[in-house]
C-alpha cells in the first residue's frame, strides 16, 4: 500500500496485561513535517513513540516508515518480529531523545555520538569523530566534545542527546518530554537547538508540555487522551478546537492557569 | 627447620597444583558464568529459568559435598574422570553459580534506559552489552569477583580431600613425616594470604580505577 506519509500509524493497539494504554490510534507524519502531541499523563504519548522505535512492541494495528512495517515483518498472513540484525538497522533510522537523556556516562560527549556511527554506520574512526564536533558544535557543545556527561549541566547532557540522535541521520526524530527533567532556566536553551532543527527541515514527532513551544514549533498538534486521538489540529486552531472539545479544554485550562 | 627447607621444592610443586586448579577454576567459571549471567538477565524464559534452577541449586549444596557428588556420581553415570579433574569440576561448577550472581547484580544495577539508549542509536544485541554495558557493569562486578578469586584459592584447599597433592595435601605430607606440625601450618596460612592480600589489594586498586563513573 502506498503511502505519501513517511510516518504512518494505522489502528495501532498496545496493552500492557488487561490495560490498553493505546487504542486504535492514526497518525501520520510527512518528511518535514514537525506534528507535537500533548495530552494527560498516562495518555499513552510515551508508549506510542516507544512503539514508533521498536522499545515496546504492539499488539494491532501498524506501524509504516517509508511504507516499511516497524518491527514485524509479514509472512503470508502470519505477522512475525523481525530479527535482531533487521530491528537495529530499523531503529537507525528513528532518532529517540529521552526524557532521562540516557546518555552513556563512561563515554565523552563526542563518544557518545561517535558510538552509533562507528558501529551502525560503520565510519572510520576519524570521519565518527568530525561528524560527532560537527553536531556537538551545531548544539553549541563544541568546547564540550571531551566531557564526561556527569560533568555537563542538564541542558548541556540533553544537547548531547540530540546530537546523539541526529548524527545517525534517522528519517525522523522522536522526542519524548525531553525539557521535563530540566531546571526551568536550561529549558531554554534545549528549545532552541528543536527549533533550529525544525528550521533544517528534520522531520520531528515530539511529546512536549511547552504548549508555547509546541504552538509556535510544529505544523499540527495531536492531543492525546485515553489512548486515543482525540483530536487533531494546526497549532493556530488550538484554541477553537478546546471549544469544542471538552477533555481537551480542562487539559489546556491547566497550563493557563499555570503559565504566568 | 632444615626439615622444611629440605622440603620446599615439594611444597613449591603443591602450590603449582594450588595455582593451576584455582587459574582453571577461575578461567572456566568466569567464562560459563558471564554466558549464564547474561542469559538469565536477557535471555527468554526458559533459559533464564534453567539457569536460575542451575544457580539455586549448586549454591544450596556445600561445595564438599558437590566435590564428593562428581567425584563419586559422575563415574556411575560413565563419566570417568581424574580426581583432578573432578575436583576442579566441581569448583567450577560452585565458582560458576556465585559469578551468575555478581553478573546478575551488576548488570541489574545498571539503568534500564542505557539499553533503550543503546537500541535507539541501532545497535545490536552484542554490542550493546560490549559498548555499553558490560563497560559500567564491570566496576560493580569487580570487588565481588576478585574476593570470590580469593576465596576460590582458599576453596582448592579441598582438593586435598580426594588425594590431589596441591599445597594443603604437600604440607600435610610433609608434617607426615617431620611431625612439626605448627611451623609448617604457620608456612601454609602465609602463602595463602601473601596471595590473596596481593589479589585484594589489586581489587582496592582497580576500584579505584573505575571510580570516575558517577551514580
Ligand atoms: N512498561 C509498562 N508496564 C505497564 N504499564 C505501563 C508501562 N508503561 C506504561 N504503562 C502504563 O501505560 C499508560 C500510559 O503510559 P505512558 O505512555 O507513559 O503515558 P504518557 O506518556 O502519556 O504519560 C499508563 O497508565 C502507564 O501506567
Ligand atoms: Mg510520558
Amino acid at each position: 500500500m502506498a503511502s505519501e506519509h513517511l510516518l504512518d500509524i494505522r489502528q495501532l493497539a498496545k496493552s500492557f496485561g488487561k490495560h490498553q494504554v493505546l487504542k486504535a490510534v492514526d497518525l501520520h507524519v510527512s518528511k518535514g513535517e514537525v506534528v507535537t502531541v500533548i495530552g494527560p499523563s498516562g495518555s499513552g504519548k510515551t508508549t506510542l513513540l516507544r512503539c514508533v522505535n521498536f522499545l515496546e512492541t504492539y499488539d494491532g494495528g501498524s506501524i509504516r516508515i517509508d511504507g516499511t512495517e516497524v518491527g514485524y515483518r509479514n509472512d503470508g498472513p502470519q505477522r512475525r518480529r523481525r530479527g535482531e540484525v533487521d530491528l537495529a538497522r530499523m531503529r537507525a533510522e528513528t532518532g529517540m531523545v529521552f526524557q532521562s537523556f540516557n546518555l552513556f556516562p563512561h563515554l565523552t560527549a563526542a563518544e557518545n555520538v561517535m558510538l552509533g556511527l562507528r558501529r551502525v554506520r560503520k565510519k572510520p574512526k576519524r570521519e565518527a569523530r568530525e561528524i560527532a564536533l560537527h553536531w556537538l558544535g551545531r548544539v553549541g557543545l563544541g568546547h564540550k566534545a571531551d566531557s564526561l556527561p556527569g560533568e555537563l549541566s542538564g541542558g548541556q547532557q540533553q544537547r548531547v542527546g540530540i546530537a546523539r540522535a541526529v548524527a545517525m541521520e534517522p528519517k525522523i526524530l522522536l522526542l519524548d518530554e525531553i525539557t521535563s527533567a530540566l531546571d526551568p532556566e536550561l529549558v531554554g536553551e534545549v528549545l532552541d537547538v528543536v527549533r533550529q532543527l525544525a528550521g533544517d527541515g528534520m522531520t520531528m514527532l515530539m511529546v512536549t508540555h511547552e504548549i508555547a513551544f509546541a504552538r509556535d514549533a510544529s505544523h499540527r498538534i495531536v492531543f492525546m487522551a485515553d489512548g486515543m486521538v482525540s483530536a487533531v489540529v494546526p497549532p493556530d486552531q488550538l484554541q477553537a478546537a478546546a471549544a469544542e472539545n471538552d477533555r481537551l479544554r480542562s487539559f489546556l485550562s491547566r497550563f493557563s492557569a499555570t503559565a504566568h | 627447620m632444615e626439615q622444611i627447607l629440605y622440603a620446599i621444592p615439594f611444597l613449591g610443586h603443591g602450590l603449582y597444583i594450588t595455582l593451576l586448579v584455582s587459574a582453571i577454576v577461575v578461567a572456566l567459571s568466569l567464562f560459563l558464568g558471564v554466558l549464564f549471567g547474561v542469559g538469565l538477565v536477557y535471555g527468554p524464559w526458559p533459559v533464564a529459568l534453567m539457569v536460575r534452577i542451575f544457580s539455586d541449586c549448586i549454591r544450596g549444596i556445600p561445595i564438599l559435598v558437590l566435590i564428593f557428588v562428581v567425584y563419586y556420581g559422575f563415574p556411575q553415570l560413565g563419566l570417568n574422570m581424574s580426581s583432578f579433574w573432578a575436583a576442579v569440576l566441581a569448583l567450577t561448577l560452585f565458582k560458576t553459580a556465585q559469578v551468575i550472581e555478581y553478573v546478575r547484580g551488576a548488570i541489574g544495577s545498571i539503568p534500564r534506559g542505557q539499553m533503550e539508549g543503546a537500541m535507539s542509536i541501532g545497535l545490536v544485541f552484542s554490542d550493546r552489552l560490549r559498548f555499553v554495558i558490560f563497560p559500567q557493569a564491570v566496576r560493580r562486578f569487580l570487588p565481588p569477583w576478585i574476593n570470590g578469586v580469593t576465596d576460590a584459592i582458599k576453596g582448592s584447599a579441598l582438593v586435598s580431600l580426594l588425594g590431589v597433592v596441591d599445597l594443603m595435601q604437600a604440607i600435610n605430607q610433609v608434617i607426615g613425616r617431620t611431625y612439626e606440625p605448627m611451623p609448617l601450618y604457620l608456612l601454609g596460612a602465609f602463602i595463602y594470604f601473601a596471595i590473596n592480600y596481593s589479589l585484594s589489594s589489586l581489587s582496592r586498586m582497580l576500584e579505584r580505577r573505575y571510580s570516575y563513573i558517577r551514580d
